[in-house]
């Protein structure tokens, strides 16, 4: 025993490399991560009584009420739709069961404010079908289907990667026990996944807990929308404040539920199997199977380029679709997304190479201040930065640089998992070669970690870059004056039914996204949707 | 002297992982450094390569301090050679261009046939120069190692570090690889500190051995010497199946057992424990019968019985596998002819 610790120890990185100014670059990145939150509770708790009289008024429970609904109702959704998913594409004998699998995971490059409006857009008022078909999808119903249909492929990812991981020998011995197919799904199977789709339910939670687009479109009063006009609407700002912190602890207890559930299932880990299994027949159930499929993917996938598309076109004989406006912010989002992007990843190098390459009890404290940020629902990120830039940085407020900051802030975590996976790749003893061989700490991180962490710190620029183009509440609240990106085009239009207007825009998002996504589901990289989904607008 | 440690101290938390070192290695000598997994060897490695900070005591190398009394010399400024357990060859660059890595810049160009030409020589050294365009994946683990060993060398260090040389490797591919690392340090008269856990290793490749347990060197000295005379129980046991006699020395020089009189030269008068070698021990099909054969492994070359000795229980014999006995045959066991055996305590 004491010979197997000794022996870790002489494994460990090497402390010797790790210098000073690493040290300080890592702490400045994670103060500047933390920085919402803690002003966000000096804001709240200089309010006085009457801020924090808002938690006692009636309309503040009713909005509690509803955002917890929502989060249960879409959780429910997109657990039970992307389980289901899952299943069929990796167990059972589903007809063209390959193109289901790619085209089960493809809404996650449809926005969901984009989802919103093609239902809007569709049967909503002035919607297309709006006259003939008044399906009143505004409010609660609408905003569900909506998030349910942009978080299921979550749980669809993670759960198909860990049905492809769970050892087939175990169904298989199930089967030989006596148990019919079934009993082998509820008994086997199920608990064998029940981690993955506990990941999956976690991450449609903090996505609705955090969505401010369909909620707002679909104008649904829950906290993300109701903190948005609070603030827009009042002199008083500190009552937003108050809000948003009430939206922070429910995305802490949702996370403390999951990391409860988390810690009873950590033992079962995933065994090393990759046997092809014998699929399941479906029998009678195919076609009911085969329509499921069909309505979600069509839902929401199909129905959101349809209706973009009718758009475009409508809009194209009327004169008003495609035209020059979406030039100007077209650039804005490709511009601010790709800057940010490579900001954040400049941003998560130092905290990442101090917990790979040092990993104690504060570089760990320290990496996990960076990640806290997840929990930050963006319109709560905004807030806090308005009022600290309104405060004591009156120049940078409504200024680009404000604006980078703050996409840094929200998205680090995502830039974060992608740089550690990468440096954790890299074998110290390479550097330490590099050393040896008479090169400085700097020359041989540049000419041996950097080149081979480079495809993965590419992928984590990546990510944040496609979050930063969906994003919506901070570009909302902190763009310049006269600033547009897609997003803010594709809401404000939409806000006024203008849906030729933001169709465009709407298909340009997705066309962006359609091959970034594509790519990340025929790699099969579950970790990378998980990344991106904390991104959620 | 090429590289020579004084009271180096390493602690790891509260765990001592080296104390009180004093390792002098002269220009041109192969040390192998022989001890357990945990030992602490790799630290001291570590330690001389400037990859750990020593907790007190000084390291010089080729004369100079580099560590200790204030003085910390960065691991590139050492000018030390190391190879690796993995042997950290990196993927993104060829062999060619892991080689010249270590060159100064001038050196790393490419001179005629477009080759740089010490990295050629490295390569011409260890016999890879046909591999130079590979990359390190592309080579087989023997060919890994050489060319691990030809980027360490390439830059001339003063002295040239391996961890573990052969760890990675086929137990079929050892042996050989084992000699022609050793030729080509001879070759191109490099000092060098090798660690490893084992014993055949440390025994055939170096011009002296160090033994460390917890920290610490308990020996130092030529390989046959340490292997016949070991310091302790411990050692003796490490380095090879050993049987521990219990003996009374009473003249200088020879000691008395219950298996018979040994020449134990040095021994002091008074009770001792005799470690002697499974090889040091014959057996013999006659009259006099002492022990029972209980158990036999053949090892090809040569073969290792346990016997039950009539009055001193069990005892462990090596023999050449020209002549086998059967477990359960009678035999007569005493000390092979000139067996030399040595004090542990």
């Amino acid at each position: 025993m004491t010979v197997l610790r000794a022996r870790g120890r002489e494994r460990r990185g090497s402390r010797a490399l790790a210098s000073p100014s690493l040290t300080v670059a890592a702490v400045l990145v994670a103060a500047a991560v933390s920085l919402p939150l803690v002003y966000l509770v000096v804001r709240a708790a200089s309010g006085g009584e009457a801020a924090w009289s808002v938690l006692l008024r009636p309309q503040t429970a009713a909005v509690l009420a509803r955002t917890i609904a929502l989060v249960a109702v879409v959780t429910v959704a997109a657990t039970a739709i992307g389980g289901a998913l899952a299943w069929l594409v990796e167990r059972s004998d589903l007809p063209v069961r390959r193109f289901w699998a790619v085209a089960a995971a493809l809404p996650l490059a449809v926005p969901s404010y984009v989802a919103a409006l093609a239902l809007l857009a569709t049967v909503g008022p002035g919607g297309a079908l709006g006259e003939a078909l008044r399906l009143d999808l505004i409010g609660f119903g609408g905003a569900a289907l909506a998030l349910t249909l942009s978080t299921y492929p979550y749980v669809y990812l993670l759960t198909a990667a860990a049905l492809r991981r769970a050892d087939p020998a175990l169904e298989e011995a199930a089967r030989g026990l006596g148990r019919a197919a079934p009993a082998v799904l509820r008994e086997v199977t199920l608990p064998l996944v029940r981690p993955a789709l506990g990941a999956g339910a976690l991450l449609a939670a903090l996505y609705t807990l955090s969505d401010f687009g369909v909620v707002s479109l679909m104008r649904l009063d829950v906290l993300t929308r109701v903190i948005f006009q609070q603030y827009r609407t009042l002199f008083d700002r500190t009552p937003a404040a108050v809000l948003g912190l009430l939206l922070v602890v429910l995305t802490v207890i949702v996370l403390i539920l999951e990391a409860r559930a988390r810690g009873r299932a950590a033992a079962r880990a995933a065994p090393t199997a990759a046997r092809p299994v014998p699929p399941v027949a479906l029998g009678r159930g195919r076609a009911p199977a085969l329509a499921f499929c069909a309505l979600v993917v069509g839902l929401g996938l199909l129905l959101p380029l349809g209706v973009l598309a009718y758009w475009i076109l409508r809009g194209g004989s009327a004169g008003t679709g495609l035209d020059v406006a979406i030039v100007a912010p077209a650039l804005g989002s490709l511009g601010v997304s790709a800057v940010a992007g490579a900001a954040a990843v400049v941003a998560a190098l130092p905290v990442a190479l101090l917990v790979v390459r040092s990993p104690r009890m504060w570089t760990r404290a320290l990496e996990r201040l960076s990640y806290g940020a997840n929990a930050l629902p963006g319109v709560v990120v905004a807030l806090a930065l308005v009022f600290f830039a309104a405060r004591y940085l009156g120049a940078l407020y409504q200024t680009l640089a404000l604006l980078l900051f703050a996409y840094v802030v929200r998205f680090l975590p995502q830039a974060l998992a992608g740089a550690r996976t990468a440096l954790a790749g890299v074998n110290p003893r390479l550097e330490e070669a590099a050393r040896a061989l008479g090169r400085g700490p700097r020359s041989a991180f540049a000419a041996i970690t950097l080149p081979l962490a480079a495809p993965g710190l590419f992928a984590g620029a990546t990510i944040v870059f496609l979050s930063t183009m969906k994003e919506l509440p901070v570009t909302l609240l902190l763009r310049p004056i006269g600033f547009e990106t897609l997003a803010t085009e594709v809401w404000s239009a939409t806000s006024v039914s203008a849906y030729a207007r933001a169709a465009p825009a709407a298909l340009l998002l997705v066309a962006v996204a359609a091959p970034i996504v594509l790519r990340m589901v025929v790699r099969r990289d579950g970790a990378r949707a998980e990344a991106e989904a904390l991104g959620a607008g | 002297m090429a590289v020579e440690t004084r009271g180096l101290v390493k602690a790891f938390g509260p765990v001592p992982a080296v104390s009180e070192v004093d390792l002098t290695v002269a220009r041109g000598e192969l040390m192998a450094v022989l001890g357990p997994s945990g030992c602490g060897k790799t630290t001291l490695l570590r330690l001389i390569a400037g990859f750990e900070r020593p907790g007190r005591g000084e390291i010089r190398v080729g004369g100079r301090l580099v560590a200790g009394d204030g003085v910390f010399v960065a691991p590139e400024q050492r000018r030390i050679g190391m190879v690796f357990q993995d042997y950290a060859l990196f993927p993104h660059l060829s062999v060619e261009r892991n080689v010249a890595f270590g060159l100064p810049r001038r050196e790393r160009g490419r001179g005629r046939g477009g080759r740089a030409a010490r990295a050629q020589t490295a390569l011409e050294l260890v016999g890879l120069q046909h591999k130079a365009e590979r990359l390190p994946h592309e080579l087989s683990g023997g060919e890994r190692q050489r060319a691990a060993l030809a980027r360490a060398l390439a830059p001339g260090p003063e002295l040239v570090l391996l961890d573990e040389p052969f760890s990675s490797l086929d137990a079929s591919l050892r042996a050989a690889l084992r000699r022609e690392v050793e030729l080509i340090l001879r070759d191109a008269e490099a000092t060098a500190v090798l660690v490893t856990h084992d014993q055949e290793e440390a025994l055939s490749l170096g011009d002296r051995l160090a033994v460390m347990r917890e920290g610490r060197i308990v020996q130092l000295g030529p390989p046959e010497e340490v292997y016949a005379r070991p310091a302790d129980r411990w050692t003796a046991g490490f380095l090879g199946e050993v049987n521990l006699l219990a003996g009374m020395c009473r003249r200088g020089g020879a000691v008395e057992t219950w298996l018979g009189v040994f020449d134990s030269p040095g021994a002091g008068a008074g009770r001792v424990h005799l470690a002697v070698r499974p090889e040091q021990l014959d057996l013999r099909v006659d009259r006099a019968v002492n022990a029972e054969v209980v158990e036999r492994e053949f090892r090809g070359h040569d073969v290792l019985y346990r016997l039950r000795h009539e009055v001193g229980g069990s005892l462990l014999v090596q023999l050449p596998s020209l002549e086998l006995h059967e477990v359960g045959a009678r035999v007569h066991v005493r000390p092979a002819a000139a067996a030399v055996a040595s004090v542990v305590d």
